[in-house]
């Protein structure tokens, strides 16, 4: 594949991540990505099929997924069915294989690319079950006796939230990043390529705020990009003047409309208590 | 090429593999890396690490490793004229005459060589092969290439850049030289999963549709069964305090990789030896106690018991009343254990401390008596014993 991934005007990706993509690609082995909740791993699966003209395949991990569910499905409860009302169908058995997400994968004209999206949701053994399948991109289906094989083997991105530690053998065969919290310069270009027309007092503000909360200690979950971006957004809806965010004094203040970015009754509790000490301090 | 890389790691602690050195360096025969510094080092931490927490062990290593890539300390004999190494031009060399630049061998040979021509020397010198200069292939100068130039007087390096990078050791926080994480304890408490059906009627129960359509004269007649659930019931006794502190971090692993492998885990904190109260919040432990009776009358004999402590103490606080350190206790902990194991007949107790050395103190061999002998190191191994025996 000639080419390559790079940043674009709605996504910016950090050159080690588009090391990693590029080298997953060009290897054609899956690559993980792990990272805080809002660090957009979903949304580079997106941004990575977009860069390569590529059509996306989306396989949302649950709790209750099974690796076999992203190869094929036996129905077996319809063509017993069938079997009952007569249909000439229910002799050919292949007519009750479903199709997962991944024979579609592999079975596609074209080379595309497969989010295998958190799959630390699924059963501890899932990543072991699908180990051959990533690798050798085949699988043998055992009502039919077929044998799957890609005909391109796709880009493979899969997201991990880190809920459950990935068995070796899977971590082995993967290319891994890590998307880091953003530092101010990038967050800048991130809040830039979101809402262009955002004025740029605000975003200062706005950043200053942001980066003062994840930095307050002992937060259950620290804001992160999508709830910036988010924050943002509402913050523009409402057209608040700049001087709500900016705070005469050094210390904490609660932001106008936190709830975009604290989302969990204890940080806000904590939050509140926090600025409350501050103003008493002063 | 690479290998002290792969050495260095696996010096490190990190389960680096042949397999990733091959898969690195199928990377950079494909030409991931397009030549820069940089992109080897991302490309190499892409392949090489799989973990968040070893990323900042690798930036050592890597740093290590590659020391040679910075400019080294004590290498100029002598200040260089300026105007020698003004940037004039940039020698462009593409991929395959890279290649066939022959390195001249050795850092030390390297060094020797420079020394000479230093003193050989005495004129500014641009292009060529062999002097001190700018933009040439000898491996001395600047903005040209030599696989393994030395650079003298470049402002800014084009093909090295990254020595920051990595010096920068942006992953530090993520380093929490935890070695073996809660995947294998989560798997050996596997053992102790009991899967049962309860809730609602959601799956196919094919054994007994084909009865009932058999009985039906073959019309589909289907019948549901609810899912299976993992339906073991665990209680969990933490010891808190005084000597556990050493062990706080093995027990909150085991706490969390318990907690995520079963859906009815009740756990309670106690000091030293169960007595008559346990408590659950730990930072309040003065204001929200229950009474260990309680906790028997609320939670049936199915579950399973499992007490967490290095059961290191004065043998007093186990035997005699008013014995514990904390409060004056009416009956022994003795008194107490029993209650709770003749209660909850599958009962362990998992000891951080390792085996070997249970006897030499007192307590812990009359704790283990207490508990029947099932006393088991907090190992994964000793976990997956303690399954076994409570699995029955």
């Amino acid at each position: 594949m000639s080419a390559s991934f790079r940043s674009t005007e709605r996504y910016i990706a950090s050159r080690d991540l588009e090391v990693a993509v590029n080298a997953a690609v060009t290897l054609q082995r899956p690559l993980l990505v792990k990272g805080e909740p809002g660090t957009g791993k979903t949304v580079l699966a997106y941004e990575v099929a977009q860069a390569l003209g590529l059509e996306l395949i989306e396989w949302h991990i649950k709790s209750t997924t099974k690796a076999q569910q992203g190869l094929y499905e036996y129905d077996a409860v319809s063509r017993l069915r069938d079997g009952q009302l007569g249909d000439p169908r229910v002799h050919d058995i292949a007519n009750y294989i479903v199709r997962g997400k991944l024979w579609d994968a592999f079975e596609a004209d074209k080379p595309v690319v497969v989010l295998i999206d958190e799959v630390d949701k699924a059963d501890i053994e899932f990543p072991n079950d699908l180990l051959l399948e990533l690798d050798r991109m085949r699988f043998f289906v055992y009502e039919t006796r077929q044998t799957v094989i890609a005909r391109h083997r796709p880009v493979v991105i899969i997201t991990s939230n880190n809920e459950k530690e990935l068995p070796d053998a899977f971590l082995r065969r993967c290319f891994f990043h890590y998307i880091r919290f953003p530092d101010r310069a990038t967050m800048e270009r991130i809040v830039q390529t979101h809402y262009p027309d955002l004025r740029r007092d605000l975003t200062r503000e706005a950043l200053n705020v942001f980066f003062q909360i994840r930095d307050v200690p002992g937060l259950k979950k620290k804001p992160s990009t999508a709830e910036l971006l988010d924050w943002l957004k509402l913050l523009m809806v409402e057209d608040l003047p700049v001087d709500a965010l900016r705070s005469n004094e050094k210390h904490l203040v609660v932001p106008p409309l936190y709830g975009a970015l604290l989302k969990n009754e204890q940080d806000v509790h904590l939050f509140e208590r926090l600025a409350f000490l501050a103003r008493r301090g002063t | 090429m690479f290998s002290h890389l792969i050495e260095g790691l696996r010096q490190a602690g990190m389960p680096t593999s042949i397999t990733e050195y091959l898969t690195l360096l199928g990377a950079m025969r494909a030409g991931v890396a397009e030549w820069s510094v940089d992109d080897f080092y991302y490309l190499s931490r892409a392949t090489l690490v799989k973990d968040e927490r070893h990323l900042d062990r690798f930036d050592r290593v890597f740093a290590q490793c590659f020391k040679g890539l910075e400019t080294p300390e004590g290498v100029l004999p002598r200040e260089l004229p300026e105007e020698w190494l003004r940037k004039l031009a940039e020698k462009l060399l593409t991929p395959e005459e890279m290649a066939k630049i022959e390195a001249l061998g050795g850092f030390e040979a390297l060094m020797q060589r420079l020394a000479e021509l230093l003193a050989e020397q005495k004129e500014r010198h641009q292009g060529g092969s062999k002097w001190i200069g700018t933009a040439g292939t000898s491996p001395f100068g600047a903005y040209g290439y030599n696989p393994e130039g030395v650079r003298i007087g470049q402002h800014e390096s084009r093909h090295r850049r990254a020595v920051k990078v990595w010096d920068r050791r942006d992953f530090r926080d993520l380093d929490d030289t935890v070695e073996q994480g809660t995947r294998n304890l989560k798997l050996a408490l596997r053992r102790l999963r009991r899967f049962a059906r309860q809730g609602a009627a959601t799956e196919l129960d094919l054994p007994d549709t084909i009865r009932s359509t058999a009985k039906n004269a073959g019309s589909l007649d289907l019948k549901m069964v609810p899912e299976r659930h993992n339906a073991v019931k665990v209680l969990l006794f933490l010891d808190v305090g005084g000597s556990m502190d050493d062990f706080v971090k093995l027990s909150e692993e085991l706490f969390s990789a318990a907690r995520s492998e079963f859906k009815h885990l009740e756990y309670f904190y106690f000091h030293n030896f169960p007595y008559e109260r346990v408590w659950k919040n730990n930072r309040r432990r003065h204001d929200e106690r229950l009474s260990t009776f309680e906790v028997i009358r609320k939670y049936g004999p199915d579950y399973k018991l499992i007490f967490v402590g290095d059961a290191a103490m004065s043998p007093y606080e186990i035997t005699m009343p008013g014995g514990s350190v904390e409060h004056m206790n009416d009956e022994p902990g003795r008194v107490w254990l029993e209650r709770l194991t003749s209660h909850y007949s599958r009962a362990a107790w998992l000891n951080p401390t390792p085996r070997n050395s249970w006897q030499h103190v007192r307590s812990i061999g009359m704790t283990s008596e207490l508990m029947e002998g099932r006393m088991y190191p907090l190992t994964v191994n000793g976990i997956d014993e303690m399954a076994r025996e409570l699995s029955h």
